[in-house]
């Protein structure tokens, strides 16, 4: 797979994990590819922080209006149904435990579901935004990345940059895998077959519980 | 009736080292009029209170930019490399947040609080130097409200007693600074008579001072 196909391999097994109905905010970048791969008979409501639930695709130049945008700031449109807020009102929805589930991405995931990515201290600061307030108010976390990052594992036994939250992150989903956080560890259900099992422990930093794994059956 | 003031008369309003409130999200619902005037006059070491630190040149960004702000309280700057590179130099100090804590010291700012208790931060950087409380055995941090001397704020549509009205998602910031300052000016897209009740979003009483769009 290339870098695309990889995305959208990542995107497309997130959007399983949605139910007709929840309330989504999905993150800038991968997170947001999210929305092309539901199934038709999903309907979700995507929620963008900067104060609109009912997100749209990006504007035609007929549908383009310049006073609608998500949280990136880039133009979108408003879906039937869908309506504005403030920012007083959008973060009791995040924080208040409304919103079903936030997709993320990451610098860096742990098994105890801890999650570095607002920081690389000396590097790049570019702020939290509203990603503290999501990881700590969503009923339920996905981080969505890929698997490593040049080669690095980004999915560790402890994170070692500025964390967003601390024990907040229930779900992982890579190009290699499917991992949830669990009391006992981080459980591995799900494998992607290109990879064998042990392609994908020795890409993990973190201790993965293996049980049994499902094989993630996906067409790229 | 509210006082509708030309935007030459903003300069009566400005002080070297105050607190500026900007209403905007990514400069969407930043009323780029007064800030411009701002730059202008280049009123200098302003503590700005806004979301994000806008874009280059674009929002609380020119302010940056020029070299005015001394203080930015924001919850991300990523769009904004001058930004970045005034903070990691220490020409400017900047202090994040996360959006839905600036977004909630600012309400209890204007609300008479002394603060409010979130979860949001614990286990990080962000609860350094604050006081957790524990609320029926749950951790939360104490966060304390936030005000400043003056907003500026962007009204699409404004009517003559000063009630004002956001559209779509130019709102953001813009009601709740509303309530957390000194002064209040509102840059007004659209002047109209009257605004239906159930359309105000900032209640006039809020409202100091109204600068017409069109000037």
């Amino acid at each position: 797979m290339d870098k695309m196909q990889i995305k959208n391999f990542i995107a497309k097994r997130v959007a399983r994990e949605l139910h007709d109905g929840d309330l989504v905010n999905l993150g800038i970048g991968l997170p947001t590819l999210v929305g092309n791969f539901l199934p038709s008979d999903i309907h979700i409501n995507l929620q963008s922080e900067n104060g609109l639930i009912g997100l749209g695709p990006a504007p035609t130049e007929e549908t383009y209006d310049a006073d609608i945008t998500n949280a990136g700031g880039q133009p979108v449109t408003l879906l039937d149904g869908g309506m504005y807020f403030d920012s007083t009102l959008s973060f009791s929805i995040i924080r208040g435990g409304h919103v079903d589930v936030t997709v993320l991405g990451c610098l860096q995931v742990d098994q105890t579901g801890s999650l570095a990515s607002w920081i690389i201290p000396g590097k790049m600061v570019p702020g939290m935004g509203g990603a503290m307030d999501l990881v700590t108010g969503a009923k339920k976390v996905i981080i969505a990345t890929t698997h490593t990052n040049r080669g690095k594992p980004k999915i560790l036994k402890q994170c070692f940059l500025p964390l967003t939250a601390k024990n907040q992150v229930n779900m992982i989903i890579t190009e290699m895998g499917v991992m949830e956080v669990r009391d006992d560890g981080l459980h591995l259900l799900e494998y992607n077959p290109e990879y064998t099992i042990m392609e994908i422990v020795e890409s993990t930093d973190a201790t993965l519980v293996i049980n049994n794994p499902k094989v993630m059956k996906l067409e790229v | 009736m509210k006082e509708i003031i030309k935007i030459s008369d903003l300069k009566n309003h400005l002080f070297d080292g105050m607190s500026i409130m900007v209403g905007g999200f990514m400069a969407i619902g930043t009323p780029e009029l007064l800030i411009d005037e701002i730059v202008r006059l280049n009123v200098k070491d302003i503590t700005i209170i806004c979301n994000d630190a806008g874009l280059a040149d674009l929002g609380v960004g020119k302010l940056i930019a020029n070299g005015q702000v001394k203080k930015l309280i924001a919850s991300h700057i990523g769009l904004n490399p001058e930004a970045g590179r005034l903070m990691s130099e220490g020409l400017m100090e900047c202090v994040l947040v996360p959006q839905g804590t600036l977004a909630e010291q600012i309400r209890a700012g204007g609300a008479g609080l002394g603060g409010f208790l979130t979860p949001t931060g614990l286990g990080t950087i962000v609860e350094k130097g604050k006081k957790i409380i524990a609320v029926n055995k749950k951790d939360f941090i104490l966060e304390l409200p936030l005000r400043a001397d003056l907003a500026l704020l962007y009204g699409t549509t404004v009517d003559k007693y000063g009630n004002t009205n956001f559209t779509k998602t130019t709102r953001n910031f813009n009601p709740v600074m509303a309530t957390a300052t000194d002064l209040v000016i509102v840059q007004a897209r659209k002047m109209v008579d009257r605004i239906d009740p159930d359309n105000v979003m900032t209640p006039h009483i809020f409202v100091d001072y109204i600068v017409k769009e069109e000037e």
